[in-house]
């Protein structure tokens, strides 16, 4: 891992400024920021952990914890709010057992909302890993979550 | 690539594209802007390339993938040239039959013609429809014109004469003046003059001078920037090379927002095609004058539009606002006189050049002048982008091009500003939309969002919706904003669950006041907005939800009961299957029930229900 970090401090010329695309480079390598990626960032760049903790916690685009291996994200922007895309998260939730923003312990579903997605006209969205889902209803999300294995109530 | 050495290689390369575009020769062009790619579109463009190869027809017919033409709601769309055949919601294997029948035989599918649901007439022609029609697409029209990633077809339409134009024959100063008499005000919201900008800029003392491009757009149901920057990248960097020059600046930052990856791969892209022909870099056109860009992603934090937390989070830092008492234009990023605008400012000041500002200020009303590009969505028939002039009215916007609200409910009022901004009622649909006037209602322009909403849109909800999103996305420095927000969402909160008091609308505006007056930076300045217009034109709705403990709207979930109407019910039994926790009931061919003690108001039964028969009240 430490050598991973080196390699990505490196592309950006060891240059202190750069510390928040070589953090979006460190999640995309691994889904997440680990600690030990951000003890080795830490070392390696000569910036306190309490500094990458900071912007770690600040950003949303950034997360301490692994991601599921299906991404589930509701857009809850104003057009997809007024056309119901609370329903929607909340039959999430409820169904997936998960509060938006967390990671089931089986490493299976991560549940995230994101404030929007700028499709307005297939509002709601649900995007799961990277391919959207328009126009979405309880029935239609029941049958995109039967499509990655989760365990779906309701149905005869 | 060979470089462009001078402004006349630019002209003559400009020349042989424009000629070897035969405008008799036939073209599809496909929507490949983010809203249609999220109808599949990219199995639509690649059904059509591989039918193009099957039947030999390379170097006969084009295939051209654009970006946005705006009218989401009718993607996947695909246009045939030259007669500007308008397909809409084509199906992605309709590819073969396109070409078979459109292409080489000249025949209309009736199926893709988009029908006008208004008067039921048919219309063959993109130019004809009447979300097209009504618009002044001036910037946003050449999206259909390019492929964003070639800029070849930039240049053959013309793109960057006005750069060799300001490069070739204009003076910093007499570009400057050019943007200010043109009265070109900042899209991103502010509406604070370009040039006045680019002047102060220009004057003040230091050195390395920066512009800026803010492609942050993080207002939820706005995204005319990721469009613009998506399907034309090279206009923006066309704006940005010309306000560096009259400013004197030699860097420039894109600062764009991470969850639009399309967007960041185009603008990628453009700079290093730019880069390769010698229009960004060193020595632009052999000019003497060097300019580059850099691109940084955003962390995903909504107040990094915000240009001093922008800064921040340029310089590495956690994007927290502050005091504006020293102006951007004088210490900027890295301390340094820094000239910040909106992506659609930037692709603004071609035309500006090219056609000059008495044109330019010939479009729109005394002080907004030209046009501006809104997002029009939420309960509205027509979804998607529309570039219409400054002072058209609301009702020509959502009626006329927007065709109204869908399954002929009730229109109740439109959200323009982003969270930053207003609700503004159907009594002012007539008002004029430009700067001045929006502010004057007590809503903004912000970057062009427009939020419809229906009878079924509870106006207490949005605004708690917005005061929830300012909340999180507070950076927490000033106590106004961190803790103000948060004590007025808690008031909504108690408001929409049927606790609130007759006092709590007082209070609302006693403490909004306070966040306005109080806060550093315009987030916390104007979160206030939505609750504050929502009272003013909408009290009775707060007033039922307080005294009658009733969401009229029959949003707000601890307000409200489901249950079926008798009259109505076949006994089809679709709600009893979709109900997740069985609540709802009922033998089949029998009039169901819904238990109000299990019923958890998630609203999939009224979603599942074709005979209107679930009641909400």
């Amino acid at each position: 891992m430490e050598e991973k970090v080196k390699s990505i401090i490196e592309k950006y010329g060891s240059d202190k400024s750069f510390i928040i695309p070589i953090l979006q480079d460190i999640q995309r390598e691994f889904n997440y920021l680990p600690r030990e990626a951000l003890d080795a960032l830490s070392r390696n760049l000569g910036v306190p952990p309490s500094l990458i903790y900071h912007l770690a916690t600040f950003y949303r685009a950034f997360s301490l914890n692994p991601k599921g291996k299906y991404r589930l994200n509701v857009c809850m922007g104003t057009a997809c709010h007024v056309r119901g895309a609370p329903q929607i998260a909340d039959y999430l939730e409820r169904t997936l057992d998960l509060k938006a923003g967390e990671t089931s312990k089986n490493l299976e579903y991560s549940l995230e909302t994101v404030n929007c997605l700028g499709a307005c006209a297939l509002g709601p969205i649900l995007v799961v890993n990277d391919e959207y889902h328009g126009q979405m209803t309880i029935a239609k999300t029941a049958k995109v979550l039967e499509g990655i294995g989760a365990k779906v109530e309701a149905d005869e | 690539m060979n470089k462009l050495e001078s402004m006349k290689e630019l002209a003559s390369l400009q020349e042989k594209l424009r000629k070897a575009r035969d405008p008799k020769k036939p073209c599809i062009v496909i929507c490949a802007g983010t809203g249609c790619l999220a109808y599949g579109t990219q199995k639509l463009i690649d059904n059509f390339r591989a039918e193009i190869k099957k039947r030999n027809l390379q170097g006969k017919v084009d295939l051209r993938t654009s970006g946005c033409h705006g009218f989401c709601e009718r993607g996947p769309l695909v246009v045939i040239h030259p007669k500007e055949i308008f397909y809409q919601r084509v199906k992605l294997d309709d590819a073969a039959v396109i070409i078979e029948k459109t292409v080489l035989n000249d025949e209309i599918i009736d199926r893709l013609v988009y029908k006008d649901p208004v008067s039921g007439e048919k219309i063959l022609n993109e130019h004809d429809v009447p979300f097209y029609k009504k618009q002044t697409r001036l910037i946003f029209g050449q999206n259909g014109q390019i492929d964003p990633k070639s800029i070849d077809d930039y240049l053959a339409i013309g793109g960057y004469s006005a750069l060799a134009k300001a490069l070739g024959g204009m003076k910093p100063d007499g570009i400057i003046q050019e943007i200010i008499k043109a009265n070109l005000r900042g899209r991103g919201g502010g509406g604070f003059p370009t040039g006045w900008k680019w002047d102060s800029t220009r004057k003040a003392k230091g050195e390395p001078k920066y512009v800026i491009c803010n492609a942050d757009e993080g207002d939820p149901g706005a995204y005319m920037d990721r469009s613009l920057l998506e399907g034309n990248p090279h206009v923006v960097l066309e704006g940005m090379i010309i306000g560096a020059y009259a400013i004197g600046s030699s860097n420039g930052y894109i600062y764009v927002r991470n969850e639009y990856p399309l967007a960041v791969s185009n603008i990628t892209l453009a700079l290093e095609r730019a880069r390769e022909y010698g229009i960004i870099g060193e020595d632009i056109l052999g000019s003497g004058f060097s300019f580059d860009v850099k691109i940084n992603r955003g962390g995903g934090a909504f107040v990094c539009g915000e240009s001093s937390a922008l800064f921040a989070s340029i310089e590495g830092r956690v994007g927290e606002p502050r005091q504006k008492y020293v102006h951007a234009t004088d210490r900027g990023l890295f301390d340094k006189p820094t000239c910040l605008n909106n992506v659609e400012t930037w692709a603004n000041v071609p035309l500006i050049i090219n056609r000059g500002s008495d044109w330019f200020s010939s479009i729109g009303t005394a002080n907004s002048k030209g046009t501006k590009i809104f997002s029009l969505v939420g309960r509205i028939n027509n979804t998607g982008l529309v570039e219409v002039p400054m002072g058209i009215t609301l009702r020509e916007i959502v009626f006329g091009i927007g065709g109204g609200i869908p399954k002929g409910r009730k229109f109740k009022a439109i959200q323009t500003g982003g969270p930053s901004g207003g609700c503004i009622p159907e009594q002012m649909l007539d008002m004029r939309v430009d700067f001045d006037e929006l502010t004057k209602v007590g809503s903004m322009m912000g970057s062009g969002g427009m939020i419809v909403m229906d009878d079924r849109s509870c106006m207490v909800d949005v605004a708690k919706y917005f005061l929830k999103f300012l909340e999180e996305e507070s950076c927490g420095k000033c106590t106004p904003c961190r803790e103000g927000v948060k004590q007025m969402r808690i008031i909504l909160d108690r408001i929409t669950e049927g606790k609130g008091e007759e006092s709590d609308i007082e209070l609302l505006e006693w403490i909004g006041s306070g966040i306005i007056d109080g806060s550093l930076c315009a987030l916390g300045g104007t979160a206030p907005n939505p609750v504050l217009s929502t009272i003013k034109y909408f009290r009775d709705e707060y007033v039922a939800h307080i005294r009658d403990k009733k969401c009229p709207a029959g949003v707000c979930k601890p307000l409200i009961t489901y249950s079926i109407i008798k009259d109505k019910c076949t006994g089809c039994t679709a709600c009893a299957r979709v109900c997740p926790t069985k609540a709802a009931y009922g033998e089949k061919k029998k009039v169901h029930t819904i238990n109000k003690e299990t019923c958890i108001k998630c609203g999939a039964c009224y979603d599942a229900c074709k005979f209107d028969a679930i009641l909400i009240e």
